[in-house]
């Protein structure tokens, strides 16, 4: 077979949504028939294996489903990881800066912010 | 009955049993404690090494690590399984050789599993790989998914760090009275509510241990079962459920497989939680036999916290759980499913010593897996 007659390769979603993510955009994929909205992002929908999959913007809101705090001893800091109920429906792992590490509590309304750590995007969330 | 579904109740019995190197076990290959515990097994079962004919293991590192235990013991089994579904694969095997026992398939199966973390520290880069949805966050695996869990449980029914610690109190007074266990100094609540925390809501101290050991177990089907030196364990349910990889995608935190796999296999072998007499339900973090007392129906949901406190599940309480003193007090070396099955056989045998419960005629044995995320059942009955 010719190189010619090969179909272009799939984008991978992972590297897809990175892309969004390093150009400042948060997308999540949303199946065109269904509506529901899939986080992490894959090349069909879990359940259905509906492959029509296209990326919309995410937005930003979300509440704390749940919460834990890292302990470190010092002097390094404890840390926040927490489970977050994006609006739209998918619930996602995240940090929420811009408040105290052990502040952070279940059912709070958060924000996502994109942020560079480690010289990457990353997605974070913050006291909405 | 649909529940069945395919599973033949007391078609096949868990004939012999073992455990090796508990605690501390310097100086051999995860391989070596596996055959090793295979091989005490088989005595205890009265069978030769030669009449196995299908073997189950999963080695801590090792992902060909069933065609290395074959090899080692010289066998050229029919079946050879090194499934992956973490430390419930060993209930998982129950369910799987029973079916290929009853389906004369094979004729004889031995379980094996040996791990030596703490004297024999694993390679730095395992088998699984990290999450590129959850590393960046840097959740301490595996506590922090069971600390979300265990968050979301407090929130929504009000359970309490000093119920969690009921959980760790109980087995420790539980591995008291075993010799074999690895912790057996006294605990008390209070102990455990002032240890140090690592990941909010957990302590130290509602973490399972992460020592060394290995299992073994031999089954055949029922009629040859009679022939064999010990009382046999009637296998009468096993069911296993998968419901996610990583917490993040846990369909509901409070909930895990074990409400699937559960009423599956108690369907199966014909009896509700009511009638059992000694739960084993795997214990990697306080929170854990919470869940699954909950989601295999021994408390309602939510009730789990309450269910556990005022010692009820310690020695002398209403309910005998985890009577080796489980993973937070006996043994945990990665993969704990297979000891969970072999202190089942040993209390209905009545082989318990100072801690045996009375009488034992049912026992439950509920494996875990990853982050809550597979969960297997199986119900045994004296034979």
């Amino acid at each position: 077979m010719s190189a010619m007659s090969q179909p272009p390769p799939l984008p991978h979603p992972e590297a897809e949504w990175r892309a969004h993510l390093a150009a400042g955009r948060f997308m999540l994929q949303r199946s065109r028939a269904s509506g529901a909205f899939v986080f992490y992002p894959r090349i069909a929908q879990p359940g259905t294996g509906a492959q029509d999959l296209e990326w919309v913007p995410a937005c930003g809101e979300g509440r704390i489903h749940a919460a834990t705090l890292v302990r470190r001893r010092n002097p390094a800091e404890s840390y926040n990881v927490v489970l977050v109920d994006l609006a739209e429906g998918p619930r996602l792992m995240s940090r929420v800066d811009g408040i105290a590490a052990d502040a952070v509590t279940i059912g709070m309304p958060v924000k996502a912010r994109i942020i560079e750590e480690e010289g990457q995007p990353l997605l974070v969330f913050v006291p909405a | 009955m649909s529940g069945h579904r395919g599973f033949a109740r007391g078609g096949s019995a868990i004939v012999g049993a073992a455990t090796f190197g508990i605690g501390a076990c310097p100086g051999l290959a995860p391989v070596d404690m596996a055959a090793r515990a295979a091989l005490m097994a088989l005595a205890d079962a009265g069978m030769a090494l030669g009449e196995v004919d299908a073997l189950y293991t999963s080695a801590p590192h090792e992902a060909l690590g069933g065609l290395e235990l074959a090899e080692y013991l010289g066998l050229a089994p029919r079946v050879t399984d090194c499934n992956r579904t973490g430390g419930s694969a060993f209930e998982v095997y129950v369910q799987q050789a029973a079916l290929a026992l009853e389906a004369g398939l094979i004729d004889c199966a031995l379980i094996a599993y040996g791990a030596n973390p703490a004297s024999n520290p694993p390679p730095a880069v395992g088998m699984t790989r990290q999450s590129p949805w959850e590393a960046p966050y840097r959740p301490l695996a595996p506590i922090s998914s069971y600390a979300l869990a265990a968050s979301r449980h407090m929130h929504l029914y009000g359970t309490t760090r000093a119920q969690l610690a009921e959980v760790a109190v109980a087995a420790r007074q539980w591995a008291r009275l075993n010799p074999e266990a690895a912790l057996r100094d006294p605990l008390t609540i209070e102990d455990v509510l002032a240890a140090r925390m690592v990941s909010d809501p957990l302590g130290v101290r509602d973490c399972c241990l992460f020592n060394d050991g290995a299992a073994a177990i031999v089954m055949v089907r029922a009629e040859r079962a009679r022939d064999c030196a010990r009382r046999p364990v009637a296998v009468l349910g096993a069911a296993h459920a998968v419901t996610h990889r990583e917490i993040s995608s846990m369909p509901d935190l409070t909930v895990t497989g074990a409400a699937i796999s559960g009423p599956q296999a108690f369907a199966q072998a014909g009896v509700g939680p009511g009638d059992i007499d000694v739960a084993m339900l795997y214990d990697a973090f306080t929170i854990t036999p919470i869940l699954f007392l909950e989601d295999l129906g021994f408390c309602p949901k939510g009730e789990g916290g309450r269910f556990v406190a005022g010692g009820h599940v310690a020695p002398g309480g209403g309910l005998a759980l985890n009577t080796n003193g489980g993973g937070l007090s006996c043994v945990h070396p990665g993969m704990y499913g297979l000891f969970l099955l072999v202190e089942a056989v040993r209390q209905l045998r009545g082989e318990a010593g100072a801690r045996q419960v009375p009488d034992a005629e049912l026992a439950i044995a509920h494996g875990n897996g990853g982050v809550l995320s597979s969960a297997a059942t199986v119900i045994l009955a004296r034979g």
